[in-house]
């Protein structure tokens, strides 16, 4: 048994952690989160160059087919870096999903263009992922769809979308086709915007394979993605907490020599340390851990996401009235790890399914 | 990450599950928790059972041979292989009391040859029972600051003074014991590591009524105790760091979340089988919502075990991923307990196991126990101050009376 990362993960992670820091700081993230599609657009490409548009995708349509651990140690300094490009839907569950469902066609068509990072593809799957509010829905009547869908990630700067209508049927729309609306809404994250898609009679483009089975491995993916992103995001906070804590003298003493201040970090350390392992291991049983895949990802985000409301809101508290203003930055950290978990699927209905999932109670009806 | 286990491995779980299947018959009855629970000396079959187990490799499997140990080399990796395949048929673990997690590894890492041939063995094989004199009325969480005292007296030290929360000191046949034996050195420095029989005259041991009922702490009194010198483990004025540097065998001893495992899978069971007005609790979304906030927990905590156990294996220095452990498993074990409480409702506060009840009454005992653990072996703002301090680099707490 061997519980840790291994030599390639270790230098995936210095590269991208590296890149990240000396790219980023706080006024790219400012700019970035004003800005309309609230994507860093030089960034991006710089990303492109590092392969972070590939990693799951297969070599033969040049991506570098890795798997979701590594996948998932990247998403984690991306959240740490709150790097300012979309991630988790285009360069996860869209390539999973045409790697799971679509056509060859489908996927020669798609699957090097995005691991180029020349296009991006926006995932609206919540109906499925956290249920569906007001009915909205999309109606598929004889390869014509209608409707409406909320909550589409990464799909402000998206030249696709991927929705799967009432059926459970997977569609690939291309934005400004006819009868293909998208209404840009911000989110509290303005690195993240939510879009709304509106259908009327649009064409669709089914893909091949009408397979439950790949929503759920898309959401599932999704899921372990934004759970390490935001454990990324949570580590950076405490980081930030404990160095200023350090720094910031009252009383005549650094604000780190009280206990008040030292046990709340102390707290949050201790919540974090096991996250990580929960994250590592639900993206380790995706691949390759079939019987506890689906269970791993439900505690993996619900619990991630409780611990990350906590450290978000005490690393804020720790830079007192500092934490609270737009010089320190913190509440981009914030705003992220509160938008990851809100998406697909919040705790409390992640909790619900992972019920159902074990036979504890009957499945939804 | 590769979790399967590696030929070696594969083949020593193999060799695990051959030894349970020919001698489970053997095992004692008695779980590690009903003696935790409830300290008393061990019965014939437990000490068989141990003794096969130390021979076997199955317990105190580093302990040298000559020793009496198994002495097979450190593997981390097969140690949890035997506590997690112990647990898999429900077999009580080989006893971890103090005697086997901290005096042994002392005596092997500070011990004189004599003490070690004469005290090891016995004690990994059940023989001689221990407790531990550390804490005092006046030093608690600041120990260094206790005030037993030894004065010389030709080739003996005298002993004089009082121990608290001395665990199962009333069964004990010997204490290992911090005492101030250097009047001159400082607070640190002044202290020395001393073992001696429980039958010395002087010695008075007084339970202590805890709120669990049953007497599994003692205060012990020490008044003119003569212990000879060279019962004095690893030099004079040494035993503050032989306390703190045992204290570093915990790794071994990492939150065993086993535990909590099992405590959880019969909780399972309890929503499954409790009603309320006809329907499983597990129909109650309050209820099925805060078991699988506990399951998350539980998974978070022992896969994190195995991120220690494969750290340790690969040689990584001791850092804050092992400070966290304490904290979190005694807050999830005492959670734990609460939510099975809370399920059994009324039945819930029913105590000393009431025979009309269809589910034993130890809930109730882990709770309270579990919040002593809480607070014993370092208290959670204790450990908040080592995480915070020697984990993140925060400054130290102000000490007073440095030595």
């Amino acid at each position: 048994m061997f519980f840790g990362l291994s030599e390639e993960q270790l230098l995936i992670q210095e590269s991208f952690r590296g890149h990240l820091t000396r790219s980023i700081d706080l006024d790219r993230i400012r700019k970035t989160a004003k800005s309309e599609s609230g994507t860093d657009t030089p960034l991006r490409q710089e990303l492109n160059d590092l392969g972070l548009p590939g990693l799951l995708i297969s070599e033969d349509f040049g991506g570098s087919g890795l798997q979701l651990i590594d996948a998932a140690i990247v998403a984690i300094e991306l959240g740490r870096s709150m790097a300012p490009v979309p991630f988790a839907a285009t360069f996860i569950m869209a390539p999973l999903a045409l790697t799971l469902a679509g056509s060859p066609a489908q996927q020669a068509e798609w699957l090097p263009r995005l691991a180029s990072g020349e296009t991006t593809i926006g995932v609206a799957l919540a109906n499925y992922a956290s249920g569906t509010r007001r009915s909205d829905s999309v109606i598929n009547q004889n390869n014509r769809l209608n409707g409406k869908i909320p909550f589409a990630l990464d799909a402000a700067t998206a030249d696709a979308f991927l929705i799967a209508d009432t059926d459970g049927q997977l569609h690939l729309l291309r934005t400004g086709a006819p009868g293909v609306t998208v209404e840009v809404l911000p989110s509290i994250d303005g690195t993240r915007p939510l879009c709304t898609l509106h259908l009327e009679n649009a064409d669709a483009e089914p893909l091949a394979k009408n397979s439950p089975e790949a929503i759920e491995a898309i959401i599932r993916a999704g899921r372990i993605i934004l759970a390490a992103e935001s454990f990324g995001a949570a580590e950076e906070m405490l980081d930030r907490a404990v160095a200023y804590a350090k720094e910031r003298n009252q009383f005549g003493r650094a604000i780190g020599s009280f206990q008040a201040i030292k046990h709340l970090c102390a707290e949050m350390a201790a919540e974090l340390q096991p996250c990580q392992s929960l994250v590592w291991y639900a993206a380790y049983a995706f691949d390759h851990l079939p019987e506890d895949a689906a269970l791993s990802a439900l505690l993996a985000k619900s619990h991630m996401d409780e611990v990350g409301r906590f450290v978000s809101r005490s690393a804020i508290e720790v830079h007192g009235g500092m934490g609270y203003t737009d010089l320190m930055g913190l509440h981009f950290w914030f705003k992220r790890i509160g938008f990851n978990r809100a998406q697909l699927g919040g705790p409390e209905n992640l909790r619900a399914a992972a019920a159902r999932l074990q036979g504890f109670v009957a499945p939804a009806a | 990450m590769d979790l399967a286990d590696r030929a070696e491995h594969k083949a020593f779980r193999a060799e695990v599950r051959e030894f349970i299947a020919a001698h489970r018959h053997l095992a004692p009855e008695e779980t590690a928790d009903s003696y935790r629970l409830l300290p008393r000396p061990y019965s014939e079959k437990v000490r068989k059972w141990q003794s096969l187990l130390v021979d076997k490799g199955y317990a105190s499997r580093t302990v040298p041979k000559s020793y009496g140990g198994f002495g097979a080399e450190p593997d981390i990796l097969k140690t949890k292989i035997i506590t997690d395949e112990f647990f898999r048929a429900g077999l009580p673990p080989a006893l971890y009391n103090q005697g086997v997690s901290m005096l042994v590894p002392t005596l092997l890492e500070h011990g004189s040859e004599e003490q070690k041939k004469k005290w090891i063995e016995p004690t990994i094989r059940a023989e001689v029972f221990w407790c531990q004199g550390y804490s005092e009325p006046g030093a608690g969480s600041d120990l260094a600051s206790l005030q037993t005292r030894a004065h010389e007296d030709g080739d003996d030290f005298v002993i004089n003074g009082s121990k608290i929360w001395t665990s199962s000191a009333h069964i004990a046949d010997m204490i290992f014991c911090l005492v101030r034996t250097e009047t001159k050195a400082g607070k640190y420095d002044g202290i020395s590591y001393l073992i001696f029989s429980m039958d010395t005259p002087g010695i008075e041991v007084r339970p202590l009524q805890t709120m669990t009922g049953h007497p599994s702490f003692n205060e012990v009194f020490f008044t003119d105790v003569r212990v000879p010198k060279s019962q004095v483990v690893g030099g004079r004025g040494k035993g503050w760091k032989i306390a703190n540097s045992t204290l570093a065998h915990e790794r071994g001893m990492l939150a065993n979340t086993n535990h909590a495992a099992g405590r959880l899978q019969k909780i399972t069971g309890m929503l499954k089988s409790e009603t309320l007005n006809g329907r499983p609790l597990f129909e109650n979304a309050v209820m099925m919502d805060r078991f699988i906030r506990l399951q998350a927990r539980v998974q978070a905590l022992r896969l994190h075990e195995m991120r220690l156990v494969t750290e340790a294996a690969t040689g990584k220095p001791r850092n804050i991923a092992d400070m966290v452990c304490k904290l979190l498993g005694c807050e999830l074990n005492h959670q734990i307990d609460a939510f099975a409480i809370d399920i059994l409702g009324e039945i819930g506060v029913l105590y000393d196991g009431v025979p009309s009840v269809h589910h034993d009454s130890i809930w109730q005992q882990f709770f309270m126990y579990d919040l002593g653990l809480i607070i014993g072996g370092g208290t959670a703002q204790i450990q908040k101050n080592i995480i915070a301090e020697r984990g993140l680099d925060m400054p130290r707490e102000p000490k007073s009376a440095k030595g």
